[in-house]
């Protein structure tokens, strides 16, 4: 009895106990030079082309002539401030989208009669393209920002929620559950644990609603000239100046790269591994 | 050493005072009379618990063991409070039991950790609702995770764990909530026998430690003799008392040994018959259906019971 109670005290715990430590994918060089080589492809034979003057500049401008645009647009600050209003009205628009559509998807998920019947009301406005909301926006808020943030909002708001909503419906119930015997109640379950449980569906939500506010506000944009990067195609459009409208679009693209890949993708991966989600079962 | 003896001695003869005037003191748990019926979709009444009446004093671990489907787990959230019994009451510390409460923290077969709190915070989340201030909080956390020997890990997430060590954790947070009585469903069944056998351990040697009132359900029934001062066996579907052992093997217990191998042979003995039950109406769907129909129309009303349908009863 006595020598049997001292070997519990000696155990010692087997080395599966240990942290499994997951390694990281190495960086493939190979990778990004391929990736590299292309791009660089790519602009060598677009300089080819419009130096053989294939087709006249103002179809086809060199990319020389759109770094030059870009250069001297960020140098008089033009594109700059293109860029900065656009991203003014993103992230009103996008923000209070993230804040509202949260809120509605939480209330979807948790409560079923809204889900029937809001519910079903989100998946059918959800298939209207952001755009044609402008018409009625201006009517309601008159041609100032406030038209065009409606539509940015209009564009990531539902989808937010939808996502938002099936983040919650899949918790597991057991959490639930244990949340209710750990005394978790009323507010607390819902900023402690149902929020948090479903962030990984949430920032997914918001990276689709990134991807259409960004669409409709460009959109919007070139509809309703009102400054703006839309507005900036717009006059490249009216001054016959193709490098802009190429420039512009670079920009476009650039932003949209940084905050999909950059952003979202960092966040998505950080959330999703430490919610477990990344791990291989061994 | 000769102290540790003495203290043993000593501790075996208090528990057989309790156990003497056992009528003065109010049971810690009690389940009188619970009955569980459930309606499947088809409209058909089961019964799943019938009757069962069962006292646990304080600090005493309980085992529940019987064949799949014998209704163990239900009979455990009824305790909990997470199910609703068809009639019956549990009465915890004298105190009718209405819904979840504080006072009996479930331990599940899956750890349930938040995977977005650490360690430390995973345990702390429930003593917040206790009104702990912060910094006691962090220091009963930290506390109970020496318990559990992973004071190491207290800034680990969920998904850096094994599957032993998410357990321990889940172990630290019931107790660091200081329930009346630590109800656990199966927690060791979907770890590796290594694993198992470590908790085990621990797990007795906490049990020693902090005196909680534990009841323990499981299919394992080495497990059960091993953990137990008492086995109470279920019947087949629906569940009943069939059978209840005292356990009065010296601790620790180790699952392996033979005394404690016996023992649970003796009471596979009496579970062979019920688990054949089970089989043979798993085999045969046509008796089971026919079960299904007998027990039409009672036990959901709460109040009144079936007489005992046998399966295969015509």
């Amino acid at each position: 009895m006595e020598s049997e109670s001292l070997t519990v005290q000696k155990i010692t715990l087997p080395k599966k106990e240990q942290v499994v430590v997951h390694p990281r994918k190495p960086i493939h060089w190979k990778d990004y030079l391929v990736k590299f080589g292309f791009y660089v492809g790519v602009v060598g034979i677009w300089e080819l082309i419009a130096l053989f003057h294939v087709w006249p500049p103002y179809i086809l401008p060199s990319p020389v002539s759109v770094a030059q645009t870009l250069y001297y647009g960020f140098e008089d600050k033009s594109l700059l401030f293109g860029i900065g209003i656009s991203m003014e009205r993103l992230i009103i628009g996008y923000s209070i989208a993230i804040v509202l559509g949260v809120l509605l998807g939480l209330a979807l998920g948790r409560v079923r009669y809204l889900e029937q019947s809001v519910g079903s009301a989100v998946l059918g406005l959800q298939t209207l393209p952001s755009i044609t909301w402008l018409p009625a926006a201006i009517l309601w808020f008159g041609l100032n920002q406030a038209a065009i943030i409606f539509v940015v909002f209009m564009g990531s708001f539902l989808s937010i929620a939808i996502s938002t909503e099936a983040g919650v419906k899949h918790i597991p119930p057991l959490f639930i559950k244990n949340a209710g015997i750990l005394g978790i109640k009323g507010w607390r379950l819902y900023w402690e644990v149902i929020l948090p449980a479903s962030l990984p569906s949430i920032i997914t939500g918001m990276k689709l609603g990134w991807s259409f506010a960004w669409r409709s506000l460009m959109a919007g944009e070139m509809l309703f000239v009102n400054l703006g990067l839309g507005y900036l195609l717009q006059l490249g459009r009216d001054l016959n100046d193709m490098s802009l409208i190429f420039a512009v679009m670079v920009i476009i693209v650039a932003i949209g790269m940084i905050v999909d890949h950059l952003i979202f993708g960092l966040v998505e991966k950080a959330v999703k591994g430490r919610w477990g989600l990344l791990v291989e079962e061994h | 050493m000769i102290n540790k003896g003495v203290i043993a001695e000593l501790r075996d003869g208090v528990k057989k005072a309790v156990k003497g005037d056992r009528p003065a003191k109010p049971p810690k748990l009690h389940l009188r009379g619970i009955s569980k019926a459930f309606r499947s979709v088809n409209g058909d009444t089961t019964l799943a618990l019938q009757d069962i009446n069962v006292k646990i004093r304080e600090g005493e671990f309980v085992c529940i063991v019987g064949p799949s489907g014998c209704g163990k787990t239900t009979l455990l959230n009824i305790v909990a409070g997470l199910d609703r019994s068809g009639c019956g009451e549990v009465l915890c510390n004298g105190k009718r039991v209405k819904g979840p409460g504080m006072d009996r923290i479930v331990m599940f077969q899956e750890s349930v950790l938040f995977p977005w709190l650490n360690v430390r915070n995973n345990i702390e989340i429930g003593l917040k609702s206790r009104g702990l201030s912060k910094g006691a909080r962090r220091q009963k956390a930290l506390d109970f995770l020496k318990l559990v020997h992973l004071s190491k890990f207290a800034n680990a997430h969920p998904h850096e764990l094994s599957g032993g060590m998410k357990q321990r954790v889940a172990l630290a947070r019931s107790l660091a909530m200081e329930p009346e009585v630590l109800l656990m469903d199966e927690p060791f069944t979907a770890l590796d026998a290594q694993t198992r056998w470590i908790l085990h351990y621990e797990l007795q040697s906490i049990w020693e430690k902090t005196g909680k009132t534990i009841l323990f359900v499981t299919h394992n029934l080495r497990e059960a003799v091993c953990l137990a001062d008492r086995v109470i066996v279920l019947s087949s579907r629906p569940g009943r008392i069939k059978q209840e052992y005292h356990i009065d093997l010296p601790r620790p217990r180790d699952d392996s040994s033979v005394e404690v191998a016996a023992l649970a042979t003796e009471i596979m003995g009496i579970l062979r018959g019920e688990i054949e039950k089970v089989m043979k109406e798993e085999l045969d769907e046509g008796s089971c259906k026919e079960c299904d129909v007998k027990c039409v129309g009672a036990a959901t009303d709460g109040r009144k019971l079936p007489a005992p349908v046998s399966p295969h009863g015509k």
